[in-house]
């Protein structure tokens, strides 16, 4: 039946699970020497100090200044984490602390569903939906004129975009807090809100806050959605109605122009290079605030 | 005292319920208006033709090449990250099961991978390619996907297998089965459901992702024939039709976002659906 024996299949199955190991293992050290490799023309001619901090882009004349897009990326990402914290925790708290059992059956589907939608969907949404609303609405109602294209608009899709996956962690530390805990702080004669305030805030604060810090990462390198609304203009921003440009979309929308002007390519894997070391940064640090906080 | 804390309760109690509502009414909203706009341009023409002369200022053509380029990008992804990412899902809990250290190390450094935008593997996808003289191709981009969803795939999994209680596995050793056959016709069996339900979700994210195949899978208006060629993706064609100029190419972009969204969640319902079918043949303790 079988071409090898046991103890030969074993060694196949063995060694091509180790391989598998040992290839996902290398994966981040691989991206990170590959993307560091090409973007070292450009570290050596520039220093790390001068792209990060200076504003004039024109790659034409070799002149690569990523200050405007990290701002831009910034200012985007944080705005979104401003928008979606406070919508997210309240909602957890309310799925699991107040609503019935039923209703968390219903928001399972909810989370899962904007979850999965794909990043593009969201951007025409936000086209559709979320620019003229800026344009038409609010620009005008707070005396601004604005395209609608603006650091809002990203900012908001993109809290949107990490709204489910926010929320998914915090419900998942709410479920995590012993139920003993709550009890007790019932039976001295809390109220729930009082029992919600002081016993499953505080005790479940450091898993928010690593919820956020995941949060943020993920959202400082979403590339579609933010692109199609958030206007691309190279330019600091100084409101947040004016439009912006981030570092993913910088990449995005230049691959196809690199081969034609000199060291752009090194350009855009710094860029690409940048996002992979704040993200890994982050993601770091919120491991470590885990599992240093799980100890105690 | 009491009325304050009654009244702070209530305000809070108040904004819970309209931030509960709010994400309600978004999924809502965003439904709302691609079901709205894509039912309008949506027609059997759009869905069978691959563009023809013009379709890009507004003549007749379609998106098959778009849908059927996704398709084959999506499976073959799906298929490469389920040949690697099985086996070390499967060692992580069978191989190295009671190095709580080692394992939970691996488990950290996927995660971390899980964190990593899809447009910096779009960039390191890129680079190899110009690295090995590729052009951009159907298996560049294959390749790419299959490193963006290893993770996905390979942490859902281990989220499965981690639960196949240790009575099993001693039950099994002590039948006489050694490792790998405990990993491949125990473990295996009695996680179909999640592992078929984790594939969904690497399937999902696959089709969806437009930024790691932006420079590695390319545009054609052909249908996907050869792993050496470029092939079309759908959430690039969503992407390109709404920069052009003319309503009706940007009334297909809405089409094209209706079909996507309408694959996803028929992803996402079949996911629900075969989890609880295979569920049955869990054997329960």
């Amino acid at each position: 039946m079988y071409i090898l024996n046991r103890q030969q299949r074993h060694v196949v199955n063995y060694s091509w699970m180790l391989v598998s190991l040992l290839l996902v293992a290398c994966l981040p050290f691989l991206l990170f020497s590959v993307l560091y490799f090409k973007s070292f023309l450009l570290l050596r001619n520039f220093g790390l100090g001068d792209l990060i901090f200076s504003h004039s882009w024109h790659p034409s004349k070799g002149e690569f200044g990523f200050y405007p897009f990290i701002v831009g990326s910034i200012w985007v990402t944080l705005l979104a984490i401003l928008i979606s914290t406070p919508i997210c925790l309240l909602t957890a708290i309310n799925v699991t602390q107040y609503a019935k059992k039923r209703f968390l059956r219903i928001m399972h589907p909810v989370i899962d569903i904007l979850a999965g939608l794909p990043s593009v969907v969201y951007g025409v949404w936000g086209l559709l939906v979320i620019v003229p609303f800026i344009s038409r609405y609010l620009g005008p109602w707070l005396g601004i004129r604005t395209m609608g294209y603006s650091i809002l608009a990203g900012a908001f899709v993109l809290s949107i975009m990490i709204i489910p996956f926010i929320l998914n962690i915090i419900i998942e530390i709410f479920r995590t807090i012993p139920m003993e805990l709550k009890e007790a702080a019932l039976s001295l004669g809390s109220t729930k809100w009082q029992m919600v305030k002081h016993v499953l805030l505080r005790k479940a604060l450091p898993g928010i806050i690593a919820a956020v810090g995941f949060g943020l990462a993920r959202a400082f390198g979403e590339t579609m959605a933010v692109l199609m609304v958030v206007g691309n203009v190279v330019k600091v921003p100084t409101s947040v109605f004016d439009p912006g440009y981030t570092l993913p979309a910088l990449i995005a929308n230049n691959y196809g122009e690199v081969l034609s002007i000199p060291r752009y390519d090194s350009a855009l894997m710094f860029a690409a290079l940048l996002l992979l070391v704040v993200s890994l940064f982050f993601n770091l640090l919120m491991h470590f605030f885990i599992a240093r906080y799980n100890k105690y | 005292m009491k009325r304050s804390l009654k009244i702070e309760e209530t305000v809070f109690r108040v904004l819970m319920i309209l931030s509960t509502a709010f994400i309600l009414l978004i999924l809502g909203v965003i439904m709302y208006s691609v079901f709205e706009k894509g039912m309008k341009a949506i027609s059997w023409e759009m869905l069978t033709s691959i563009p023809s002369g013009g379709y890009y200022y507004g003549k007749g053509g379609g998106i098959l090449n778009a849908i059927t380029g996704s398709m084959a990008l999506a499976f073959g992804a799906t298929i490469l990250a389920f040949v690697i990412g099985l086996p070390v899902a499967l060692y992580i809990n069978v191989f190295l099961h009671g190095k709580k250290k080692l394992v939970n190390f691996i488990r950290f450094i996927l995660d971390l991978i899980w964190g990593i935008p899809s447009i910096v593997y779009g960039a390191f996808g890129f680079t190899l390619m110009v690295l090995i003289g590729l052009q951009t191709s159907l298996l560049a981009g294959i390749v790419t996907v299959t490193l963006f969803i290893l993770p996905i795939m390979i942490r859902s999994m281990d989220e499965i297998l981690r639960t196949v209680p240790t009575g099993l596995m001693e039950a099994a050793y002590s039948l006489g089965s050694n490792k790998s056959e405990l990993a491949f016709k125990i473990f295996t069996r009695q996680s179909v459901s999640g592992i078929i339900t984790a594939v969904l979700l690497s399937f999902g994210r696959a089709i969806g992702d437009a930024a790691s195949v932006l420079f590695t899978a390319g545009y054609t208006d052909n249908l996907p024939n050869s792993l050496m060629e470029p092939v079309a993706t759908l959430p690039l064609s969503i992407f390109f039709q709404l920069a052009s100029p003319v309503p009706e190419v940007q009334a297909r972009a809405y089409a094209s976002a209706l079909v996507l969204t309408v694959i996803i969640l028929i992803v996402s319902l079949f996911s629900r659906g075969l989890g609880k079918r295979y569920h049955k043949t869990k054997i329960n303790f």
